[in-house]
């Protein structure tokens, strides 16, 4: 297919060439959220639990090592995700062996969101009254049974919202690693959209990603109801 | 069974917050008694009773448990001797993740030594044990304080400890509720040979059920002995202002406009306080009394209360007569109850004779 048939507005041929691009960009897109919510989680939830039992009143209380790792944490959320991305990339390179492509773009992705994450989990398992901790640790659980039976079920469903709330932002993101060579919809956005003045191209797009948050909120909120018995 | 010697607990320490929480107590806690603490607020209750299965490291003294130091555990040993101590709290807290056999299997769970079929047995027969079979499935957010509390103590008596720590227990409960939880208690002791130790700022608490009390005030405890002993002659001031909360001790209101002297002059009647204790308690002494001395009596103030199901009654009379009769009827009441005490003299016009 040339660029001509664009300008002839064939209207058969550009419905499906566009649906054929949006279908492969919204895959890209679920490919890059899906493993960069998984990869975000699996670090992000340690990372929380970290810096809530290493902070003052919990029974690995450690100020020295709670500050250094919030102000690590900290830091690493203060840079906006369009520079990071960029700052990262011999990173990238290293793990993935390219910077560039979908695969690649998880890298940042989760480097963004992971000390987000750790955070919304810190605050998460604080909602947990210590008065439980108390009690479990009366009943002789060790620490690591506390962290797994006590504070994470009761805090589930304060950590699913959160998850939600990072799948959403990871949406946002990964449409943001679309423009530089990431893929995905936002690629599309940017390429067809936005340097080819393609108008119709840059609101399926943003259709698309205003239905994948929507989906997404709503399981969060079914889930995290399912887990609320308070 | 349990032994505290020379317990002190500073919190903070060598900082500006530090606070003594405790101060040299000793105590021995004898094998199925049920030993009551009782202070006001801050006195540094929770700080002793959490003293017992270690969530608190006393800065000075030794705790010993059914034979074993504490202070020399290991943390896993440690681990293994707190689930013979099991523990109740005043805000219950349950999981509110877990259903109510979940909760009660927690710590069976935790310890990991029975099989799931075996876990499902013991709940079925602690459920029992608390009156709550019904409600295995249900949420603690299903259930009223009462309830919750129920599920505490089958929770704190699944891993069949020798011990039970109750903080509070009953203080965000209604009378009643807290009654049958006492109640629920008492049984247990009596079922499982359990040891006892409840904290409390409610003195009724420490009346309907413990056999023995300490009062805490300041991280010191300042008095000690059986409950009756502390109830019928307290010594120290704070004792009496919590004993009198609940035996109702203070003059009558007959007596609020009459000035009460302390020497007996020619027309003044007794103002005369009773104890009674045990199966004397409804005795009719007054009349007894009044017919030997031939004095005449009146009643002012009483009611019979309970200490533990012990009948104890209190009394306030007015006894009128020449100085003569009245010493001979104070002989003769304390004969015949368990203390007499001589409030004053006054000079009061009965109603009935206006
Ligand atoms: N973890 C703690 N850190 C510092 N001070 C504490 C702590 N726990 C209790 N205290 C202080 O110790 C004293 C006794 O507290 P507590 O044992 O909780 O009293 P009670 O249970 O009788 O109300 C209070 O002055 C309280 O402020
Ligand atoms: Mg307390």
């Amino acid at each position: 297919m040339s660029e001509s048939s664009f300008l002839n507005f064939d209207f058969f041929n550009n419905f499906s060439r566009m649906s054929g691009l949006l279908w492969d960009g919204t895959l890209e897109t679920l490919y890059m959220v899906f493993f960069a919510s998984a990869v975000s989680i699996i670090f992000g939830v340690p990372l929380g639990v970290i810096l809530l039992v290493t902070s003052k009143g919990y029974f690995w209380e450690s100020p020295n090592f709670y500050r250094i790792l919030g102000t690590i944490v900290n830091a690493l959320r203060s840079v906006p995700f369009i520079i990071l991305m960029v700052a990262i990339i011999p990173f990238t390179k290293f793990l993935v062996g390219s910077s560039i492509g979908t695969t690649a773009a998880i890298v940042p992705l989760t480097v963004g969101t992971i000390p987000f994450l750790g955070r919304l989990v810190e605050t998460s398992l604080r909602t947990v009254p210590t008065g439980l901790i108390e009690a479990a640790t009366s009943m002789g659980a060790s620490p690591w049974q506390i962290v797994r039976r006590v504070l994470i079920p009761e805090a589930m469903p304060e950590l699913i919202q959160n998850f939600t709330i990072t799948v959403i932002l990871l949406i946002g993101y990964s449409a943001m690693a679309g423009t530089i060579g990431g893929g995905g919809l936002g690629d599309l956005a940017i390429r067809y959209g936005y340097m080819r003045f393609r108008a119709d191209m840059m609101i399926s797009t943003v259709i698309i990603l205003i239905v994948m948050v929507q989906v997404v909120q709503f399981i969060g909120d079914l889930l995290s109801r399912h887990f609320d018995h308070r | 069974m349990i032994t505290l010697q020379d317990i002190g607990k500073t919190y903070a320490p060598g900082t500006k917050q530090e606070v003594k929480a405790l101060k040299d107590i000793s105590l021995k806690i004898e094998k199925g008694e049920i030993f009551g603490v009782i202070g006001l607020s801050g006195a540094g209750k929770s700080t002793l009773i959490r003293m017992i299965n270690f969530l608190e490291i006393p800065t000075t003294g030794t705790v010993e448990v059914d034979g074993v130091i504490l202070n020399s555990l290991a943390p896993r040993e440690l681990r293994n001797m707190r689930r013979k101590i099991g523990m109740i709290f005043q805000s219950f807290n349950l999981l509110s993740s877990a259903t109510v056999a979940d909760n009660i299997a927690f710590p069976l769970r935790l310890e990991k030594k029975l099989s799931e079929s075996e876990i499902k047995e013991r709940v079925q027969y602690l459920l029992g044990l608390v009156g709550l079979e019904e409600k295995a499935n249900m949420y603690p957010a299903q259930l009223s304080g009462g309830q919750k509390q129920r599920v505490g103590i089958a929770r704190a008596l699944a891993g069949d400890p020798k011990v039970l720590l109750c903080d509070e227990a009953t203080s965000a409960l209604d009378p009643k509720t807290t009654s049958s939880i006492l109640e629920l208690l008492l049984d247990l002791r009596q079922k499982l040979n359990l040891t006892i130790v409840i904290i409390t700022h409610q003195m009724e608490v420490i009346k309907e059920c413990c056999d023995r009390v300490a009062v805490i005030d300041g991280g010191v405890i300042t008095e000690m002995g059986r409950t009756i002993d502390v109830f019928t002659n307290p010594q120290k001031e704070l004792t009496r202002r919590l004993v009198s909360a609940v035996i109702h001790q203070e003059l009558p209101e007959l007596l609020a406009h009459t000035e009460i002297v302390k020497e007996y002059h020619e027309g003044a009647k007794a103002v005369i306080e009773l104890l009674f204790l045990g199966p004397k308690a409804d005795a009719p002494v007054i009349v007894d009394v009044a017919k030997e001395c031939q004095v005449s009596i009146s009643l002012l103030s009483g009611n019979i209360d309970h200490i533990q199901k012990e009948p104890f009654g209190h009394m306030i009379v007015e006894v009128a007569g020449s100085k003569e009769e009245i010493k001979k009827a104070i002989v003769e009441f304390e004969r015949r109850v368990h203390k007499v005490e001589v409030l004053g003299y006054d000079e009061r016009k009965q109603l009935s004779e206006f």
